[in-house]
């Protein structure tokens, strides 16, 4: 397919564009098969460069032939594009409905964008299971490496590559794959050097109202226990959808068959009920006319604050089993692909340093995220103002940031990176000129070609000029576990994404920049002094044999 | 003291309030305090209750373990001891029902606080504000205002200050006319001058109109404030109070002023609450957020059910109409409530700090409650109950305005020279009764007290701590391109002042603190500024020329004062020998950090105050490796304990 047949009016002039808090601009409008560009051909305004992915609903409005067309953008942002001319409003309007809409992963920007800067270190290869694994092996020789999902016949959404206790097989793994869902059978997700701990994710067991269970699979997790020591089974739904999950041949873990484990529900909600959250925080936080109790209880029927309290206790709480109690988790929910992870993911921010810097949280997202197979494409397929029929999409990746948003508020100084860095992987999320988040797990971006067709977001991310804008001034790493507070009191609502484009941040960038400057400064005052007194030092010893006789 | 009968309780339990921790210590009870004592060696924290922050002492029913005994404090403290005796646990609770409600004022700490300052330096503290030098700052007196000595001896108006500002052409007959038709005699009188505009704001109480009556000379005497301004045609009249209230004290012979009556007059009802509304207002605030394992849907409805943040809203909006008018309608603008001592005072000092940078300073600020709530009589004896007074005239009043400059310093991080700690250290204060400035209700009642020369005064106090309560970021160019403050008034940019409410509980506040770190980097450079010049002067004597160092700040060389043990600002640091005697929330923080290799020897450690436990993430059964309990038990006690 062509691009060229859904675009009928690739061009328009006189077209203004309103953003909030920015001077309007008039210009041209140009449809390209990937782009809505906005440029008043002046040196010194700001052109746009929408992607289309960026998308996610449009408006028409007429008012004689002066048609208005109202951008809502899956950052959140909304723009408004005045066109003259009816037809073609409703031409462009058209265009970009159907070009932000396309289903073919293949058309997706990714496959078109060329890097205008040169990859020096490609990020498709920074983050290899082997590598990770090396590093495991140089702490324990407990686990091993499994090509047992070389094919991805196993388990659809794991990677090839799996850790794995060392005593148990290829043979018992894919028995106790086909005891839990979709074949998410039970994998190392992080190592606690400090006690050895561990930490585990699959998807829930299929044991069905009749009570299966599955040797290998009790197995397989007591091999990850030591003599005489129990574990922590973290299950994130609440016990009463973990029994309905019986009903379609789900369920969870038995006490009897698993002596060893003490089992734990907690309440993290499923997608759909995510992605109504958003829509209704989101609508909330837009609307400009609201009273102050109105704004307070709209916030609060949006649910999304208790949404992140949950996940940030639960993840706590595994934090806790294995760092205070000295004790191995087990994490599920249904799937294993979101909640999960996200527990899994936050967990290891607090207890392991190496997370809170960023190549470190690049490889978090890698191992947790990609590998881990939650479904990037269709989770983010749409954001707060779609209007269609919601299918599989859910903020379950913007909560996980909203949490280590919220453990950066409470740590400012225990993070390699800021809140930009947060922001920039949210857009990316959503819509990219990079191949990182495309595809649903790996066996789909290996079919794709993904890492020889397109650009990893690490290639771009991690080059020193744009790693700079994501850096964190007040940084001074600690090898601290840190315990964030989870009263409703310490957490805040995340204005940087939700009030992003309905406040005037001047101020507060200021402000900003003034911290920046004191910390620059005092490092230059420091270098200062330091070459000074090794100066001084070294005239002292040059002096001293003449003052010494 | 005779109202002491056990100085000395040892054994006392120590409880959290959010979570199961305790800590066991020695309770003392002096005179001025009340002091617990940890025993713990290590940490061996100490807890200071000055008597007059004693807001309620409850004493619950006895358990196992001992009688609890609950206090209350205004600074929004809540302590929960449990005595091991009952006895002790009843005569250290009649002991403070004694002590916290002072009879007279001889009293309140004021009285036998002493700094070890000699009688030059206290009088100097009370000479730190001018209020004086602060009308001749604004331009006044002037060729439309001038100074009036009609209230020299209080004659006219006893709760406001003896010199006051009237428009030149009000005469003392009008004064007097005016007074006699206003509550309380408070009549309209300048309190700030926008000199660029020549706009004034006056302030005075409400009319004694009822449904009919009229004064002429109060009449005029709007006519001369109006005339006064040269630069519009009418001045506002804002009554802060809901219509509804105002029409109600018509009933009284009291009420609002009649358009009809006035000439040139825009009369504009502004809806702040009163100070009974205020008062439950933030008694439902403090009791959900006081709520343990509060859910978020509990927090965000209490949050709104409380409106506490509409009344700051309303406050602020207020605010912001007036320096509206002000500035850029160049209006002057009368001021009124009831009585014009709550809400007029809160409107007039949060209007002038949006005009006026000059008040966002440390001392600007000072001299910003010196005038419009010191002098002008808001009444701080009752509504911060300094003696054991009507429960109803206890409100909270000043606390919702030091919220509003709070709020107002989140949305504009440049605009002050102080941190939020100063506001937080003058709320202490209000009730400390430990300085005069806050003592009584008016200023005929201060001078009665000899306050100047039986107390000391706050301000220099603050001042000579100066260090500890600045904005690192404050930047006075700002105030050059910001003179006038334009904060958003959105909902979502009201928000809960956590450091205000929760200021003693260590599992609420952020674990590491900006404010702190760019302080003491601010001070750091000032250090290092001055080390870098003395070893280019060094150098120099080696006949090495160096570059001249432009310091950015001037080089002040002189000791800081300690810094005070805030939670917010982040405990104070602890030497590496108690950091590793420590278990498991010991204290960490910047230098200290730094300096330990990784993985250090000794105890674990933690950042400061974060600890798994303290934060209650989930009740995890302590017993799980127990041997002795049979196994299907635990689990299962476990399993519900930890679902519920």
């Amino acid at each position: 397919m062509e691009f060229a047949e859904l675009i009928k009016t690739p061009r328009v002039d006189g077209v203004v564009l309103h953003r909030p808090f920015m001077p309007t601009v008039e210009g041209t409008l140009c449809l390209t098969g990937h782009h809505i560009i906005l440029s008043s051909r002046q040196d010194n305004t700001e052109e746009l460069w929408l992607l289309h992915t960026n998308i996610d609903s449009i408006e028409k409005r007429f008012v004689g032939s002066l048609g208005t067309i109202i951008v809502k953008c899956k950052d959140l942002r909304v723009i408004q594009l005045d066109i003259p001319g009816m037809e073609e409003c409703l031409n462009i309007a058209s265009s970009i409905e159907a070009l932000s809409t396309l289903d073919s992963v293949s058309l997706m920007y990714p496959f078109f964008y060329r890097p205008l800067f040169e990859v020096i270190e490609d990020g498709w290869q920074l983050f290899m299971p082997e590598e990770a694994f090396r590093d495991l092996e140089s702490m324990t020789d407990e686990w091993r490496l499994s090509e047992v999902n070389k094919d991805f016949s196993v388990c659809p959404s794991y990677p090839s590559l799996l850790t794995v206790p060392k005593d148990i097989d290829d043979d018992s793994l894919c028995k106790a794959a086909s005891f839990r869902h979709g074949g998410r059978f039970p994998v190392l997700s992080y190592y606690h050097k400090k006690n050895g701990m561990v930490m585990m994710r699959a998807a829930q067991p299929l044991t069905g109202t009749n009570g299966r269970r599955c040797k290998e699979d009790e197995k397989l997790i007591n091999a990850t226990l030591c003599a005489g020591k129990r574990g922590y089974i973290i299950d994130t739904r609440t016990i009463a959808v973990a029994q309905q999950a019986k009903a379609r041949g789900g369920g969870f873990e038995q006490e009897a068959n698993y002596p060893q484990w003490r089992r734990i529900h907690k309440a993290i909600e499923r997608s759909n009920v995510l992605q109504e959250s958003l829509i209704k925080l989101v609508e909330a936080c837009n609307d400009q006319s609201h009273s102050m109790d109105r704004w307070l209880s709209k916030l609060e029927a949006s649910n999304w604050q208790s949404h992140v309290k949950e996940i940030l206790t639960t993840a706590c709480l595994a934090a806790q089993c294995i760092d205070r109690e000295g004790a191995s988790v087990l994490v599920h929910g249904t799937e294993g692909t979101d909640s999960t992870l996200q527990v899994t993911s936050l967990a290891q921010i607090i207890l392991d340093p190496a997370c809170r810097t960023i190549r470190g949280f690049e490889a978090l997202i890698e191992r947790e995220w990609l590998q881990a197979g939650h479904p990037f494409q269709q989770r983010c397929a749409q954001s707060a103002y779609s209007n269609g029929k919601p299918r599989s999409e859910a903020p379950v990746f913007l909560l996980f940031l909203d949490c280590v948003w919220q453990i950066l508020r409470q740590f400012p100084c225990s993070f390699q990176f800021s809140e930009n860095f947060l922001i920039m992987l949210f857009e990316h999320a959503y819509a990219s000129q990079f191949g990182t988040f495309l595809g649903n797990r790996v066996a789909e971006r290996v079919k794709l070609q993904l890492s020889q067709k397109t650009v990893s977001l690490w290639s771009w991310v991690n080059r020193p000029q744009e790693l700079e804008r994501f850096l964190n001034p007040l940084y001074e790493p600690n090898n601290l576990v840190i315990w964030p507070s989870v009263a409703p009191q310490s957490l805040l609502l995340w204005e940087g994404i939700f009030l992003r484009w309905n406040r005037s941040t001047k101020c507060l960038d200021e402000a900003y920049q003034e911290m920046v400057h004191i910390i620059e400064y005092n490092k230059e005052l420091q270098n200062k002094v330091n070459s000074l007194r090794r100066q001084l030092a070294q005239l002292e010893t040059e002096d001293s044999p003449l003052q010494t006789p | 003291m005779e109202h002491i009968r056990t100085p000395k309780v040892e054994q006392v339990k120590l409880l959290d309030r959010f979570n199961n921790k305790s800590v066991t210590g020695t309770l003392h009870l002096t005179a001025t305090h009340l002091i617990f004592v940890e025993s713990n060696s290590a940490s061996a924290q100490e807890i200071w209750i000055l008597h007059h922050h004693i807001a309620s002492v409850e004493k619950l029913s006895l358990t196992t373990s001992g009688c609890p005994l609950l206090i209350q404090c205004r600074n929004f403290r809540v302590v929960h001891f449990v005595i091991p005796r009952e006895r002790d646990c009843h005569d250290i609770y009649s002991s403070l029902l004694r002590l916290l409600r002072p009879v007279s004022y001889d009293e309140l700490y004021a009285f036998s606080y002493n700094p070890k300052q000699n009688d030059q330096q206290r009088e100097e503290g009370w000479q730190l504000i001018d209020l004086a030098a602060e009308f001749e700052r604004m331009g006044v007196p002037c060729d439309q205002w001038q100074m009036t000595d009609v209230n020299r001896e209080y004659k006219v108006c006893e709760t406001y200050p003896r010199d006051l500002y009237v428009p030149i052409t009000a005469s003392k007959p009008i004064i007097v006319g005016s007074s006699k038709f206003r509550s309380k005699g408070r009549f309209p009188v300048l309190t700030y001058f926008y000199q660029e505009k020549k706009a004034a704001v006056c302030r005075c109480s409400q009319p004694l109109s009822g449904f009919s009556a009229r004064c002429l000379e109060d009449e005029h005497m709007l006519q001369a404030i109006s005339k006064a301004n040269h630069n519009s045609r009418y001045i506002y009249v804002m009554d802060t109070r809901p219509k509804l209230n105002a029409l109600a004290n018509r009933a009284a012979g009291k009420g609002y002023e009649n358009e009809d009556n006035y000439s040139n007059i825009r009369f504009q009802f502004v809806g702040i609450e009163n100070i009974h509304v205020m008062r439950g207002s933030l008694q439902k605030l403090l009791e959900v957020i006081g709520t343990r394992s509060l859910s978020m849907p509990d927090y965000l409805v209490g949050l709104e059910n409380s409106g506490w943040l509409r009344h700051i809203k309303a406050i602020m909006d207020a605010a912001i109409f007036l320096a509206k008018a002000v500035t850029v309608e160049g209006a002057s603008v009368l001021v009124h409530c009831s009585d014009g001592w709550d809400r007029t005072a809160q409107v007039c000092a949060l209007g002038s700090l949006l005009m006026d940078p000059y008040y966002r300073t440390i001392k600007g600020f000072m001299v910003l409650i010196e005038k419009d709530w010191i002098s002008f009589g808001h009444k701080f004896a009752d509504r911060c109950d300094q003696l054991d007074t009507d429960p109803k005239e206890v409100s909270p009043i000043f606390t919702q305005f030091l919220e509003c400059v709070w709020q107002l310093t989140e949305q504009f991080p440049q605009a002050f020279e102080f941190s939020e700690w100063f506001l937080i250290q003058i709320h202490e204060h209000i009730h400390s009764c430990q300085f005069g400035n806050f003592l009584g209700n008016s200023q005929r009642q201060r001078e009665d007290l000899q306050l100047k020369e039986r107390t000391y005064s706050l301000w220099a106090y603050l001042l000579s701590e100066k260090q500890n309560y600045l904005n690192p970021l404050y930047s006075p160019s700002f105030a050059e391109s910001h003179p006038v403050l334009e904060p958003s008034t959105q909902a979502y940019h009201f928000k809960f002042w956590r450091n205000m409410y929760h200021q003693y509980d260590r599992s609420m506040h952020p674990r590491q603190s900006i404010l702190k770190q760019v302080l003491t980097l601010k001070e750091s450079n000032r250090e290092l500024e001055a080390t870098v010049q003395a070893l280019k002067t060094k150098l120099q004597k080696f006949g090495v020329s160096t570059s001249p160092l432009k310091p950015k700040t001037p080089p002040i060389e002189r000791s800081l004062p300690p810094r005070p043990q805030s939670l917010i600002l982040g405990a104070p640091l602890l030497s590496r020998k108690e950091v590793q005697q420590e278990e498991e929330d010991e204290e960490v923080f910047g230098e200290e950090a730094r300096e330990d290799p990784p993985a250090s020897t000794g105890g674990e450690r933690t950042v400061e105050g974060s600890s798994a436990t303290e934060n209650g993430y989930g009740e995890l059964p302590g017993s799980f490796g127990s041997k002795n309990e049979p196994a299907v038990v635990t689990l299962e006690f476990g399993v519900a304990r930890m679902t519920c």
